[in-house]
């Protein structure tokens, strides 16, 4: 079968194009790779585990490089505003799709896709003038892994919510039809039928928002107090593994400076080790 | 968010930056016959001077079309050390010239302070310096300690690294691992809108943006640094205790290029850019 001449030149575009994104994607690791040897060569793997603390500054031999405290930083924000974001973004989903009247969906729609807009130094900045010191009233510091929490939550339950609700709208008609023809009430119809026939959708969509949270910057760099510490409450200030390039790099030399790129790639081991999650997760969904 | 170096969002510029500085060697230039500046000038050194120098570099440029201007950074020492090497032409240094440095000819561009900041409603009148060090190093935590209200301290420093850090433990002869910091903070702007937020904080901060800050009403209120009140006028004059110059370095004979870009650089012309960027232009 002989294909259009169009279509041959389009195929080999497309691909041009998939091997360039590939690619780029592996420059970037290879780049950290690369920029983080000095600081494996000189400080040794072990030590980003088991320093006393991170005071890189001071030179590989007196200084102290342990990443831990700010793995866990990462760790406890991200999985705070997921836990958060996904029973929010879901429930607004469904009222979107099943409960609100037409023209009051959509208007609300526009609203959280406003709400997915705001950048993201936006949302830090109100954190730091508005939310920060409400908590302070509460309990001191206020810059703590809760502001870190409430922002992140704020910030990726557009991407719960609009995910959530677009692979709810996907669902065959037929499904919902054969639902009411049995007689199913409203919520035995969502928990039954739209809600199972979504749910590698809507886990796509919280794995998508588990992502940005754990690569969010800015915001979290102005709320969160950044002291590298691991938390031992929710009013802790702690620091992320973003926060800390953030915050260092553009005064960091030699091997402070690798180290930061360690910290990098320690980023993006995280970011690998969720994406194999959501492999092999969607896997299993789907055999079930 | 001026004085903001580097954040993630510009990471691919530095990462393009970090390519062609591993490609570029310095070339001299020289004036051509008709008067006319020709050539090319590669400038090293202090990431803090490197802002205010970017800023220069780009009027020198517009005025002579026929220079260009090559600022990267890499911390005060590698500035001395290229200069050295003759891999630039011209060295950024955020401190004043060592005795073993007298090989080299700095030029004075902007003088840098750090003072103390508290919230406006604080009413501490002063803090003595041992009392400063005590709060930074964790020894007084409560106000009450040292004559304000009865609130627990929140201490605000600076991340590893940053400029106005090592200025602050130089001053206070204070290692970075004896400070016990309740929050880190980024920039001076983060560090001042913390302080403003929080009526038990300190914090230390670059001079300039902490007085343009509090002209323009923010909830902030600096402290005099072992008895010197903070003012541009005594950074200038050299009375403040915790200032330094931010000078530009060379070694040997300077190229017709380079010398113009020095004296357009400590001249009044770029003056805006030097308080644009918070800093007190040098005595003249």
């Amino acid at each position: 079968m002989s294909q259009p001449r169009g279509d041959a030149s389009l195929i080999w575009a497309v691909r041009g194009l998939a091997v360039a994104s590939g690619g780029i994607v592996l420059l970037i690791v290879a780049f950290l790779a690369l920029e983080a040897i000095p600081a494996l060569r000189e400080v040794g793997l072990r030590r980003f585990f088991t320093d006393a603390s991170w005071h890189p500054a001071d030179g590989a031999d007196r200084g102290a490089f342990n990443l831990v405290p700010m793995v866990a930083g990462t760790l406890t924000v991200a999985t705070g505003a997921v836990l958060i974001a996904t029973p929010l973004g879901i429930a607004s989903a469904l009222f979107c799709r099943f409960y609100a009247p037409g023209a009051l969906g959509r208007a609300y729609r526009r609203l959280v896709e406003l709400l997915a807009g705001i950048p993201s130094v936006v949302y830090g900045f109100w954190g730091l003038v508005v939310l920060t010191p409400l908590i302070r009233q509460w309990q001191p510091p206020g810059q703590s892994l809760l502001a870190g929490i409430l922002i992140l939550t704020v910030m990726i339950l557009p991407t719960v919510a609009l995910l959530s609700e677009s692979s709810l709208r996907s669902i065959p008609a037929a499904y919902l039809r054969g639902a009411t023809a049995l007689g199913l009430s409203r919520w035995a119809t969502i928990r039954g039928v739209a809600l199972p026939a979504a749910r590698s959708g809507i886990f796509t969509a919280v794995i998508l928002a588990t992502g940005r949270a754990v690569g969010e910057t800015m915001a979290v760099l102005m709320v969160m107090g950044n002291i590298v510490q691991v938390p031992g409450s929710v009013f802790d200030p702690v620091r992320t593994l973003t926060a800390n390039i953030a915050l260092e790099m553009g005064y960091a030399m030699e091997v402070h400076r690798s180290a930061l790129f360690v910290t990098g790639l320690m980023l993006m081991a995280i970011v690998v080790v969720l994406v194999a999650a959501n492999a092999r997760l969607g896997r299993e969904g789907r055999r079930a | 968010m001026r004085r903001r170096a580097v954040t993630l969002s510009n990471l691919p510029a530095l990462m393009g930056l970090a390519f062609a500085a591993a490609c570029s060697p310095g070339t001299e230039g020289a004036g051509s016959g008709d008067g006319t500046l020709e050539g090319r000038i590669t400038i090293t050194g202090s990431s803090t001077v490197a802002p205010l120098m970017g800023e220069v570099a780009r009027r020198f440029e517009a005025e002579h079309p026929g220079v260009r201007v090559d600022v990267q950074t890499g911390g005060t020492s590698r500035g001395i050390a290229d200069v050295r090497r003759r891999v630039a032409q011209i060295g950024m240094i955020s401190r004043g010239l060592r005795p073993e440095e007298e090989d080299l000819d700095a030029v004075a561009v902007a003088l840098d302070g750090i003072t103390l900041i508290v919230h406006r409603d604080n009413h501490v009148a002063t803090l003595s310096h041992d009392q400063v060090v005590d709060i930074f190093t964790g020894r007084v935590r409560r106000w009450d300690t040292v004559g304000g209200r009865e609130a627990e301290i929140t201490v605000v420093s600076k991340a590893d690294g940053r400029a106005t850090l090592e200025l602050f433990l130089d001053h206070f002869g204070l290692r970075r691992d004896e400070i016990h910091p309740s929050l880190v903070i980024g920039d001076n702007q983060h560090g001042i809108r913390s302080v403003a937020g929080d009526p038990a904080a300190i914090a230390y901060v670059s001079i300039g943006t902490a007085a343009f800050e509090s002209s323009q009403g923010r909830a902030i209120r600096m402290l005099p640094l072992d008895g010197v009140e903070p003012t541009l006028a005594a950074v200038q004059s050299g009375e403040f205790p915790a200032s330094r110059p931010l000078n530009l370095v060379t070694f040997g004979d300077r190229s017709p290029p380079v010398q113009a870009f020095l004296s357009f650089a400590a001249s009044e012309r770029v003056q805006d850019l030097v308080e644009a960027q918070y800093f007190v232009p040098a005595p003249r």
